[in-house]
């Protein structure tokens, strides 16, 4: 599903990723891990199409499509997804409202009608349900005032409705209690399926103990120099970083 | 001749027009102010008020000044600028004539009708010399101006202890029956003790000629009355509007002025709050969207004598090509006025290279146990959140759209009449060029 190729990629003149080679086929769930800089974050950007972020050589693919020169919303209407490590807060603009306007513009992109008022309604209850989200956050403004949990849990939300082909959850661990984590990854097993991939940034292996990987990656420096299967991410979580570098 | 040239050959003529005894309190009024403005004539950009705002360009058109009657218009074609979903009361002029056939007014339990009847009625000598023409400010001239040929404009007095059951439109239409014209409206308000009521303000210009409207409204709140206002500003590009709003607050009244500004070629408003009892508080909000060679100049003063009082003033901007805001916040608060909460904020977005913004909160504290605050900012839209909403597939204008409204938002939270609410998030969004998909 996502071929990356040799990425190099620069933000402002400074080189972040220095030839980075991954294969996530559909169905798969991989973890990439590594300490504060190592480029994780770049990485995801990158996929998603920050323009801040100057791809310098090498190629991404999404189903054997070079997404070079495609904007952020190219990419996801072809179904990459990325729930944000700080979700932008958006005033007067409801959870509601901004999801049908991101559900309706990506059904156009595709060709598709859009979603009846009904069927919308349907699917918003569903998923809320699924992730045990209260219907009255569902009419508060777009992230405004939530807490770091509701921040990343309407993230899931976002994610369970838009259903992506490639999901790219960046931190999403990060400043959640275990109650809300277990919410959370519960949520993203349940949209896991045989056509879908999914990729786990995080810094700390507790979320792989709720979202099992087939794969875990070590980035460091800007490339990936280990990797291995769901047990890596144990012994990073015992013996740290330090041995890889 | 020029335009201040014909004005003052003009007077005369107005008053003897008016066909009113030169004997009269008024006469004296306008005499002075007419003085007043001969002496001074319009500002420039010498004088500090004006510094960033020329009226030049507008001088140089030969203005109709006083059409004599009234040029019909059918109501469908105007009813898209009336809030029409609801129930109103309605006085409308149309070319500085009152309309009876398009306006609802009323002489019941209170006066909602027009200036000139009022000025001739002894009925109502009393009150309008008791108010008319005492907190419009002595040395604008600008003001002066308008006071000298003050004659016509919507009059609006409240007994104590009424509930208006419905919003007030105030409207000033020109037709283009005058290639060129100059509007000199006068609105005097005055709403009694515990009294209600919501007033909408609209000068539109039904085609493309020249519009020049120099409006002034004095604005009386007596004890604990509440008035909302609303100005929208919507004009044709061919028009402009200086828009003259003097307040006056009685005890524990909270009046609220909100200005819309979006069309017309130059509009200045000043807005001046004057304090004159306890626990009063004053909101002035203004959201300014504007492209092309717009010029939007938001000159407000609030004036605190008397403790624990407050004001919340709340200014957004956007501006587009190269368009051009002013914010000009003045807050004096006097030594008496302990215990007073004054906030300000002002917030610009400039979207092009070219549109440009000169703000300047001014703060005046003689008090020492205040709560002041003032921000300013000026910025661009947040690439992080645009990011953000493209990565979700909004494409990037819509995105751009939605995070302006999402800044813009905070001050329409402040329209207390739904309809309203709904017609100037419409209005924003055909301004910002997208359909946003739902109803806010």
């Amino acid at each position: 599903m996502l071929e990356i190729k040799n990425l190099h990629a620069r933000v402002e003149d400074k080189d972040i990723l220095k030839g980075i080679n991954l294969s996530v086929k559909a169905g798969e769930v991989h973890a990439i891990m590594g300490p504060n800089g190592s480029g994780k974050s770049t990485l995801s950007s990158v996929i998603a199409g920050k323009e801040e972020y100057e791809v310098t050589e090498g190629e991404v693919f999404l189903n054997n499509e070079n997404l070079e020169d495609l904007s952020p919303e190219d990419r996801a209407h072809k179904g990459i997804f990325m729930s944000f490590q700080y979700p932008v807060e958006i005033p007067g603009v409801s959870v509601t409202n901004f999801i049908k306007t991101a559900i309706n513009e990506t059904r156009k992109a595709n060709g598709k009608e859009e979603l009846s008022a009904k069927d919308m309604l349907h699917k918003i209850r569903e998923t809320a349900a699924l992730l045990e989200i209260d219907r009255k956050f569902l009419s508060r403004s777009l992230n405004e005032g939530f807490s770091g949990g509701e921040k990343k849990r309407n993230e899931i939300f976002q994610m369970a409705m838009l259903e992506p082909k490639l999901a790219i959850l960046d931190e999403t661990d990060s400043g959640l209690d275990i109650d809300a984590l277990k919410i959370v990854a519960n949520g993203v097993n349940k949209l896991k399926s045989k056509d879908n991939a999914v990729i786990i940034i995080t810094h700390y292996q507790r979320l792989l103990d709720y979202i099992v990987p087939d794969f875990v990656h070590v980035l460091h420096n800007g490339k990936i120099v280990k990797s291995g299967g769901k047990e890596l991410a144990h012994e990073l979580e015992d013996k740290g970083y330090d041995w890889l570098k | 001749m020029n335009l201040k040239e014909k004005l003052i050959t003009s007077f005369l003529a107005f008053e003897s027009n008016l066909g009113t005894n030169t004997e009269t309190d008024f006469h004296d009024i306008r005499s002075k102010a007419f003085q007043h403005f001969e002496q001074n004539g319009f500002p420039t950009r010498k004088d500090e008020e004006w510094k960033y705002t020329s009226l030049k360009s507008l001088l140089n058109h030969d203005y109709s000044l006083f059409p004599k009657t009234e040029t019909a218009i059918e109501f469908k074609d105007v009813k898209k600028y009336f809030l029409n979903e609801i129930e109103s009361y309605r006085i409308v002029f149309i070319d500085g004539v009152y309309s009876s056939f398009l306006s609802d007014t009323t002489h019941g339990n209170y006066d909602i009708c027009l200036l000139s009847a009022a000025l001739k009625k002894p009925k109502y000598k009393m009150v309008i010399d008791h108010y008319f023409n005492t907190i419009a400010s002595k040395k604008e001239s600008i003001t002066s101006l308008n006071t000298a040929f003050s004659n016509e404009g919507a009059y609006i007095q409240i007994p104590k202890n009424t509930i208006v059951p419905k919003p007030i439109q105030i409207m000033y239409f020109s037709t283009g029956s005058e290639a060129q014209i100059m509007l000199q409206p006068r609105n005097l308000i005055i709403v009694g003790e515990n009294s209600h009521v919501q007033i909408v303000e609209r000068h539109q210009s039904i085609n493309n000629n020249v519009v020049l409207s120099n409006s002034v409204s004095e604005i009386f709140a007596k004890k604990r009355a509440i008035i909302d206002y609303y100005k929208i500003q919507n004009d044709q590009i061919t028009s402009s509007l200086i828009d003259n709003t003097y307040v006056q607050q009685q005890q524990q009244s909270i009046v609220s002025v909100n200005t819309f500004s979006f069309g017309g070629n130059l509009t200045r408003n000043n807005l001046e709050f004057y304090q004159e009892g306890e626990h009063i508080t004053s909101n002035l909000n203004g959201i300014t969207i504007i492209g092309d060679k717009q010029l939007v100049d938001n000159h407000t003063l609030v004036n605190h004598k008397f403790p624990n009082c407050e004001s919340h003033e709340l200014y957004k901007g956007i501006y587009a090509d190269s368009s051009t805001g002013v914010f000009n916040g003045k807050v004096i608060v006097e030594k008496e006025a302990q215990k007073t909460n004054a906030f300000q904020q002002n917030n610009n977005i400039l979207i092009d290279d070219n549109a440009s913004v000169n703000a300047k909160p001014q703060l005046e504290i003689f008090a020492d146990d205040v709560k002041c605050s003032h921000g300013c900012t000026i910025g661009q839209l947040d690439d992080n959140a645009l990011f953000y909403m493209q990565s979700r597939g909004i494409p990037k204008k819509e995105a751009n759209a939605l995070l302006l409204y999402a800044f813009a938002n905070d001050t329409l939270e402040k329209i207390k009449i739904p309809e309203l609410k709904t017609r100037i998030t419409k209005l924003i969004a055909a301004k910002l060029g997208v359909d946003l998909g739902f109803e806010i």
